[in-house]
């Protein structure tokens, strides 16, 4: 049986699924997401929540370039905080808790509103290969899906292996099926596998925790939200719990790690350092006689909590042990064991910076399979993969964002040029232009080059085009006001009496200048609205980092130009060590900055290949 | 990749020569010379012959294989005897295989940086070492060579990732159990790089002096004794290592290695008003050269009468000469008080340099610089409590700047320090 013809098929309705099926409609070509359940497209498996530090950089990128997850965690946020409040604004993280089925709901409610998107229930089985590239798909039941790209997200579904103690079976998360036919195709790819875990901690029932005795935690009284188009929260705001381990917690798990299946020698895979089991945090910080607990309800009518910090892979006799030994959960009711899951993921050096798979063209990854953790992070891989699938359907060049353009970039070239050891997640500190990619300036860096790409609809074209305009007329008024230190001593801020007349903006830049503080000298701020005023105080107070790191960028841009050619013959380069050779040979860096991250990578090694760049284009000239 | 060899010891008659081929076909090369070749790091007595099979030489041929070698590739070492006719001939006999060709200057040692047997301050190191004649290079050069710099490097380092750590946790771990203040201990370790790095700056001028050589002028009026007093030094029995004619030809260096140092004296003219154009010249130069010198000596003529000479010089030794006629102060024509003037110098300038400053080349004081500059922002900016963000910002910049002296920097770095000691994750 033959389908019809897509130009994209998604295959799987996780967060990198979703994003990826949604982008790849946007940017105009005939999208199919081929998932198991229909049902479970946008499922949380892992905690109820999205944004964080770095994360929520994330989440405003993909906003920014028209994507979904932005606005399923705002229909479905029912505590907003965000995180750093009282750090640089560069720094601060949005953060929701959301309830899980409003945040499945909304984002196949998302899917639905799409056109040029379908959703097709059924198992891929298989990939169809024509002449060294990607055809189709074929279902389980035989039929075939024919295609021109295919993005694959298939999150921990190849070989995941669930550990509860020693027990052991078979599936990607609790109760689903794993893809084993798919994994074999894989296998006859060769590429190069790894192998990684996570845990997660027991399910608790609400109803069944002492929420009297403990500390709650209430959302920010302003909540941030995640999109630029949306406004305030859409359902009511809730608190999460805080408890703590103790001695006894800590003696029963020290008692029992023989029995976890971590330490009991049955898992291989390499966990993340940032998201250690309970297990690992009794061992490695024996010194500490606590660790925080947040339980967090799964949602408003939900009777599940989620208990944040205490993951694990004991045996469910002694996840009951230590649970009742917390204060608060003395009585709590287990839903759901804690467990820790093994996969596969195929090392991200071997796809290219659109995350396409040179070994195969034509297929495209994204998400947990890449080797990272977190919904963000898998929804942005999603997301470009989606765009680059649909833009190789419509015979146009791939879309690759930069380390200076948006956490996105720095992501993906972490994953393609360095690889991964551990499951990754995306930290404020890896972006080493930090102070220009901030959350607060998704849109202005990235809506109107999504705009570019077809990713934008009209809404949100007038939006943000309304708002940049504000923007424009604000900052003309601030630079146009000028004044001498004696007038701004005279409102009360302490100013140095140099002489130097300083415009509004320069005014802003001094750290503790406010808006309020400058509005008796230009009272056209009070006309403004807050959330211009806002970011034109945190544009000034960065300005002068911000002018520098557009510089350093510039000359990372002149080393961004200088394409390495796919063809370049590494072996016959003289000088360079073998060690770097196969490395440079088998990540295939697209450009001399690139090749500049590689680990190990000298500037005289970098010499190297620019001259032989440059021989070869003369032989060929 | 090529193969290269080159003539590693001084052309010329002697009683060995070695000739070092390095690259993938060395071994190659070798055994067409010299029949079989020993085992890997271990030597053998053989007849070189050349492709007709005449034979060359006998000489020992010691095996390298990669990457237990200098250049980190297979390298062959020939002993020959230090024939000229003997070196030409082998030399034409290595080339004739095809296999290889001539070495470029410094190419055996580009080749070590490249594979990373050596890092770029060793590369400094080595060849300072080539170039040292005294005691006190040797020794400076060694501690570079053998990666005193490196450890530097590290220990600095250590201490910026360390207080880098401390900063990011607060920013990206906000809401896990991160110690919240960490402000006494970022500040100290902040300061105490940039104390290391001002050791190292303030030693700077002693370090580069003692590698590039002091020169010490020896000033007066005409007929003080300058001359008898340069030519009883270059008489002594220190080591004179060169004799280079004066830039000007007023001005004459005698070259000598003082107690481990490298000193150059200057003889020149008498300082004094003169009618004479070239003279006037002479003198102006001469003045010139004293006031850049790193030390002065001020020779008083024990015989003349009234006021002392004025030299209109910074002077930092003064001596009365000719001893031999008056009884009293220094005679470079009897070497009475010389010895006193030659210790008196070397304690003057032996106290310019500083143990343990590894920072010798220009390179390194403007990269200690640039690293101190990003330091001094970011305590600046930790001390009136600015954001952890623009801290981070300035402590990135530097810890670059101190790794521009050998390697890179990198982010995983400062994670792997972060997760090594706090309890991240809920």
């Amino acid at each position: 049986m033959k389908h019809e013809r897509f130009d994209v098929i998604v295959i799987g309705g996780g967060h990198a699924g979703a994003e990826a099926a949604h982008a790849a409609a946007r940017a105009g070509a005939r999208t199919a997401l081929v998932t198991m359940e229909r049902a479970k497209i946008g499922v949380m498996s892992c905690n109820p929540a999205i944004g964080g530090l770095g994360k929520g950089h994330l989440v405003r990128e993909i906003d920014a370039m028209g994507g979904i997850m932005g606005l399923a965690a705002d229909r479905s946020g029912i505590q907003f905080r965000l995180l750093n409040r009282r750090k640089g604004p560069a720094v601060r993280g949005p953060r929701t808790q959301s309830d899980r089925a409003l945040y499945r709901a909304a984002i196949q409610d998302l899917l639905a509103d799409q056109p040029n998107l379908s959703i097709i229930e059924g198992e891929v089985a298989d990939l169809i290969v024509e002449g060294g590239r990607i055809a189709g798909v074929r279902l389980a039941d035989d039929s075939e899906l024919p295609t021109v790209a295919v993005v694959l997200t298939t999150g921990t579904f190849l070989r995941g292996v669930i550990h509860i103690g020693d027990r052991r079976m078979d599936g990607g998360r609790m109760g689903d099926r794993p893809s084993q036919r798919l994994a074999q195709r894989l296998d006859a790819l060769a590429l190069p596998l790894g192998r990684l875990k996570t845990g997660t901690p027991p399910r608790l029932r609400s109803s069944s925790i002492a929420w009297d005795g403990l500390e709650m935690q209430p959302g920010d009284d302003d909540p941030t939200l995640f999109s630029f188009l949306s406004r305030a929260p859409s359902v009511r705001q809730i608190s999460c719990g805080i408890t703590h381990t103790n001695a006894k917690t800590h003696e029963i798990i020290a008692a029992n790690l023989s029995r976890s299946a971590m330490y009991g020698g049955h898992i291989e895979g390499v966990g993340p350092r940032y998201c250690p089991s309970i297990e690992d945090k009794v061992v490695r910080f024996a010194d500490k006689s606590s660790h925080q607990i947040f339980l967090e309800p799964e949602g408003l009518d939900s009777d599940v909590v989620y208990p944040n910090g205490i993951s694990t892979s004991l045996p469910e006799d002694v996840q009951a042990d230590y649970v009742h030994s917390i204060a608060g959960l003395e009585q709590a009711e287990i839903l759901q064991p804690g467990y820790a899951i093994e996969y596969d993921y195929v090392d991200p050096q071997a796809l290219d910076a659109s995350l396409e798979l040179p070994a195969l063209r034509g297929l495209f990854l994204a998400g947990q399979i890449n080797g990272t953790t977190g919904y963000e992070e898998a929804a942005a891989q999603g997301l470009m993969a989606g765009l680059n699938a649909a833009r190789q359907a419509r015979g146009e060049g791939p879309v690759i964002l930069g380390r200076s353009d948006a956490y996105i970039g720095v992501l993906i070239d972490d994953l393609v040029t360095r690889g991964v050891s551990e499951p990754y997640r995306m930290f404020t500190s890896r972006a080493e232009y930090r102070l220009t990619l901030r959350a607060d300036n998704a849109d202005q860096r990235l809506t109107a080059l999504a705009d570019g790409l077809g990713l934008i609809d009209e809404t949100r074209r007038a939006a943000f085009g309304e708002k940049m305009e504000r923007l424009a007329a604000g900052r003309t008024v601030l630079e146009n006001a000028r004044f001498t230190p004696r007038e701004v001593a005279e409102t009360g801020i302490t100013i140095n009496q140099d002489g130097q007349r300083r415009n509004g903006m320069e005014l802003l830049a001094f750290p503790d200048v406010t808006p309020t503080d400058l509005a008796p000298l230009i009272p056209e701020l009070d006309e403004m609205q807050p959330e211009i005023r806002e970011q034109l105080a945190i544009e000034a107070l960065y300005k002068t980092y911000v002018d520098r790191q557009s510089r350093d960028a510039e000359a990372l841009r002149r080393d961004e130009n200088q394409v390495i050619p796919d063809a370049l013959a590494y072996g016959e380069i003289g000088g360079l060590s073998n060690e770097l050779r196969g490395k440079l040979e088998r990540i295939r860096p697209r450009t001399l900055a690139q090749a500049g991250r590689i680990d190990g990578m000298t500037p005289a090694a970098l010499a190297l290949i620019l001259t032989r760049i440059r021989q070869d284009e003369r032989r060929r000239a | 990749m090529q193969t290269i060899f080159a003539l590693a010891t001084a052309r010329g008659k002697s009683g060995v020569a070695v000739l070092r081929i390095s690259g993938p076909e060395a071994h190659e090369v070798a055994r067409r010379l010299s029949g079989d070749l020993p085992g890997p790091g271990r030597f053998a007595l053989r007849a070189l012959r050349d492709a007709a099979g005449a034979v060359l030489d006998e000489a020992l041929v010691l095996r390298f294989d990669a990457p237990r070698s200098f250049t980190g590739e297979d390298t062959v070492e020939l002993q020959t005897h230090g024939s000229i006719a003997v070196i030409r001939a082998v030399e034409a006999a290595i080339a004739a295989t095809g296999l290889a060709r001539m070495a470029e200057p410094g190419e055996f040692t580009r080749r070590a940086l490249l594979n990373g047997n050596l890092d770029l301050a060793q590369v400094e190191g080595l060849s300072d070492l080539i170039a040292a004649e005294t005691e006190g290079q040797r020794r400076q050069a060694q501690s570079l060579f053998t990666g005193a710099m490196r450890d530097f490097v590290e220990d600095t380092r250590r201490d910026l990732l360390r207080a880098a750590a401390l900063i990011e946790a607060t920013i990206d771990f906000a809401d896990e159990e991160v110690p919240v203040d960490v402000s006494p201990e970022v500040g100290a370790l902040i300061n105490g790089v940039i104390a290391a790095i001002d050791g190292q700056l303030s030693g700077f001028d002693g370090a580069e002096k003692l590698r590039a050589g002091f020169e010490v002028a020896i000033v007066g009026p005409p007929n003080a004794g300058k001359s008898t007093l340069l030519n009883r030094i270059a008489g002594r029995e220190i080591a004179i290592t060169s004799e280079i004619a004066g830039t000007t030809r007023d001005i004459l260096e005698v070259r000598v290695d003082l107690q481990g140092l490298p000193v150059t004296f200057l003889d020149m003219a008498g300082l004094r008003e003169s009618e004479d154009r070239l003279e006037q010249i002479g003198v102006a130069r001469a003045r010139e050269r004293a006031a850049a010198a790193d030390l002065r000596i001020l020779l008083q003529d024990g015989t003349a009468q009234g006021a002392p000479f004025e030299p209109g010089l910074e002077i930092d030794l003064t001596y009365r000469t000719k001893a031999d006629l008056t009884g009293e102060g220094v005679s470079g024509l009897t070497g009475d008080g010389v010895d006193r003037i030659l210790s008196d110098v070397a304690d003057r300038l032996a106290g310019r340099v500083t143990e343990g400053t590894v920072a010798s080349h220009d390179r390194h004081r403007q990269a200690m610089q640039t690293a101190r500059g990003a330091l001094e922002l970011a305590e600046r900016a930790f001390t009136a409590g600015e954001g952890a963000e623009i801290i981070a910002y300035h402590l990135r910049d530097g810890l670059a700047a101190l790794d521009s002296l050998i390697g890179r920097v990198d982010v995983e770095a400062v994670l792997g320090e972060i997760f090594a000691q706090f309890c991240i994750g809920k």
